[in-house]
C-alpha cells in the first residue's frame, strides 16, 4: 500500500514538473470561432444625454445603449471568450490596459485583463465621472474624476467578471473582467474570436455576455492544431 | 471474504485520496478563511470577539444576520439595506476608498448609527461592548484577515475661515459637480439623484444638506472633510481625495456648511453677514424641505 503511495506521489511530481517546464511554448495549438445569436434581440433604445449637454453635443444622433451589439450574420459583440479551466495562470503583463470615458461613454464597453495588470481609467470627457466597478470578489472602490485630472491606475488581484458604472450618469454601464490566463478576447464585428498559443491539452473554453449570460465546452488541443469552437447565444426579448 | 473487501476498499481509499487532494491543490490556491477569533483595539480598550458574539446574537442579527451577511429576520423590510459583513465594504472610513477601515472607524460608527437609515445608535451600550461588537464584526470576512485596514487620510489643521474660502468652496463644488447629485442649494435634488442606487440595486438618495446637520458619518467639519475625501464605499459618493487637494478641500467644507441653512454654524454665520450671502441664505430658507421631497423623477 505505502509503495503504491509513493509510486502515485512521484508520478503526480513528475507531471507536475511536465507542466512547469511547458509553460510558455510559442508555437501551440488554436481555439478560434464565432459568437453569434439566435432569436430575436431586444432593440436597444437611444440614449437621452439631454441632462449632459456636454456629451449631448458629440452626437449628432442620439447613440444606441451597448447592453447587445450586433454585428452581421447575427454577431454577437463585447462577448468575452476565456479558457476557463485546464490552462496555468500567467502573470500579468507589463502593458497598461486602458479604459477611456469619451462622450459619456465607455470604450471599450468590455474592458479585459489579467489578474495584478495595471489598469489605467481616463476621462476625456468636459464633465466629471464617477468610475465605479461593482465586484464581489475584488475590493470595492469609487472614485470621481473630473475633467483634465490624471487617469487612475487600480489593480485587481482575484479572477472575477462584474459591472463598472458611472452613478453620475446613469447610462453609463461597461464590463470589467479580470482573467486568470493570458488566454482570453473579446468579440467584435464579424463576432469571430480566436484563442493563440495553447500547449496540447483539454481546456474549458468559456464565453460571457453581460446580458446572455455564460456558456462553456471543452476541447482537447493537441500539437499545432486549429480548433473550432463556436457558441449560440439565445437572445433575450426584453 | 470480508477481509479481503476491507483490504480492496483500503486499497481503494489510499489510491483515491492523495490524488483527490492533489487534484484540489492543482484547481484553486487555498482560499484564505476568516479567522474565529479577531481583536479590536480603540484607544485603551481592547475588544474581544468571543464576548461580541454574544452581543450582536443579541442586538444584531435580526437585521445583519446570523451569518452575518445582511440577511436576518427583519433585512426585507428595510432600506437601506443592513451592512453585508462578509463583503466587509463600509461606508464611513478615515481610510481611502477600497481599503478596510480602522478599528475606531467600525466603533464610532456602532455609537453613532445612521442617520436616514434604520441602523440606531448603539451609544446606550458600554464602552466596552462596542469594542467587542468591532472584534466580532471582523470574523465574518477573511479581508480581515488577508488584508490591513488602508492608512488614514491626513487632515491637516484647519485655516482661518474667511468669507473668501466659503466662495472658492462654491467654485469647487461647481467644478467637481456635486450639484449634479446634490442640487445647487445642496437639497439632494440634482439632475442625477433620482437614479441613484447603491451597490446593493437598492435606491439611495444624495445628502440633502439643508435637512439640518446630520450626515451619516458624523457633524465635525473634520468628518465632512473626510467623507468626500474618502467617499461613502458601496454608495454612488465616490473619492475626492485624488483630485482635490488639502486646502482646497478646507474650502470646501466651509462652502458645505452654507448649504445648511438650518444648522448655525460659524460659517454660516459669516456667511449672512455678507450681503450677497444673505441674500442666498434668505433665499434658500423659503423652500424649507426637510426631507429632501424637492426630488422629482
Amino acid at each position: 500500500m505505502q509503495i503504491k503511495q509513493v509510486v502515485i506521489a512521484g508520478m503526480a511530481m513528475l507531471a507536475a514538473s511536465a507542466v512547469a517546464f511547458a509553460g510558455p511554448s510559442p508555437a501551440g495549438g488554436t481555439v478560434s470561432g464565432k459568437v453569434t445569436y439566435e432569436g430575436t434581440p431586444a432593440k436597444m433604445k437611444p440614449i437621452d444625454m439631454s441632462k449632459e449637454p456636454s456629451c449631448a453635443k458629440m452626437y449628432t444622433t442620439p447613440p444606441l445603449a451597448e447592453t447587445v451589439v450586433t454585428g452581421s450574420g447575427n454577431s454577437l459583440e463585447n462577448v468575452i471568450v476565456y479558457i476557463s479551466a485546464g490552462a496555468p495562470d500567467d502573470s500579468a503583463p507589463a502593458t497598461a490596459a486602458v479604459f477611456t470615458q469619451k462622450g459619456c461613454r465607455y470604450i471599450p464597453h468590455l474592458l479585459a485583463f489579467q489578474v495584478n495588470q495595471e489598469i489605467k481609467i481616463q476621462n476625456e470627457d468636459q464633465t466629471s465621472h464617477n468610475i465605479h466597478p461593482l465586484p464581489k470578489l475584488n475590493r470595492e472602490w469609487n472614485k470621481s474624476q473630473p475633467p483634465g485630472t490624471p487617469p487612475i491606475s487600480e489593480k485587481y488581484d482575484k479572477a472575477e467578471i462584474f459591472p463598472v458604472k458611472c452613478n453620475v450618469h446613469p447610462w453609463m454601464h461597461g464590463t470589467f473582467a479580470v482573467m486568470k490566463n493570458s488566454h482570453f478576447a473579446v468579440t467584435g464585428d464579424g463576432g469571430s474570436f480566436t484563442l493563440a498559443n495553447l500547449p496540447p491539452g483539454k481546456y474549458t473554453v468559456t464565453a460571457y455576455h453581460e446580458s446572455y449570460g455564460e456558456q462553456s465546452q471543452d476541447v482537447t488541443v493537441s500539437g499545432s492544431e486549429t480548433k473550432t469552437v463556436n457558441f449560440v447565444f439565445k437572445a433575450k426579448p426584453y | 471474504m470480508l477481509n479481503i473487501k476491507k483490504t480492496c476498499l483500503n486499497v481503494a481509499v489510499a489510491l483515491i485520496l492523495p490524488v483527490a487532494a492533489m487534484a484540489q491543490q492543482a484547481d484553486q490556491a487555498p482560499v484564505a478563511k476568516p479567522s474565529p477569533h479577531m481583536e479590536s483595539h480603540i484607544g485603551n480598550l481592547t475588544g474581544h470577539s468571543g464576548a461580541g458574539a454574544a452581543l450582536y446574537y443579541r442586538y444584531c442579527w435580526g437585521c445583519h444576520g446570523a451569518r452575518g451577511n445582511g440577511d436576518g429576520e427583519n433585512a426585507p423590510y428595510l432600506n437601506i439595506l443592513p451592512r453585508n459583513f462578509v463583503a466587509a465594504t463600509f461606508k464611513c472610513r478615515s481610510t481611502p476608498t477600497g481599503t478596510l477601515p480602522l478599528d475606531s472607524d467600525l466603533y464610532n460608527t456602532i455609537g453613532r448609527g445612521f442617520n436616514f437609515t434604520n441602523m440606531p445608535s448603539w451609544a446606550a451600550l458600554t464602552a466596552q461592548n462596542r469594542a467587542d461588537l468591532v472584534a466580532f464584526i471582523k470574523t465574518f470576512s477573511a479581508r480581515w484577515v488577508t488584508e490591513k485596514p488602508g492608512d488614514p487620510i491626513q487632515i491637516p489643521a484647519e485655516p482661518k475661515l474667511t468669507v473668501e474660502s466659503i466662495k472658492h468652496g462654491g467654485e469647487l463644488f461647481q467644478k467637481l459637480e456635486c450639484w449634479k447629485c446634490h442640487g445647487q442649494e445642496g437639497r439632494g435634488d440634482g439632475p442625477s439623484a433620482s437614479t441613484l442606487t447603491d451597490s446593493n440595486d437598492q435606491p439611495i438618495r444624495p445628502y440633502n444638506f439643508t435637512s439640518d446637520n446630520r450626515s451619516k458619518c458624523g457633524r465635525t467639519n473634520a468628518d465632512l472633510y473626510r467623507i468626500f475625501m474618502t467617499g461613502l464605499d458601496g454608495t454612488p459618493m465616490p473619492s475626492f481625495a485624488d483630485v482635490v487637494k488639502p486646502e482646497d478641500a478646507w474650502d470646501l467644507v466651509h462652502y458645505l456648511r452654507t448649504l445648511q441653512v438650518n444648522n448655525k454654524s460659524p460659517e454660516l454665520t459669516l456667511w449672512e453677514s455678507t450681503p450677497e450671502g444673505k441674500a442666498i441664505v434668505a433665499a434658500k430658507r423659503v423652500r424649507n424641505t426637510n426631507t429632501g421631497s424637492g426630488i422629482t423623477p
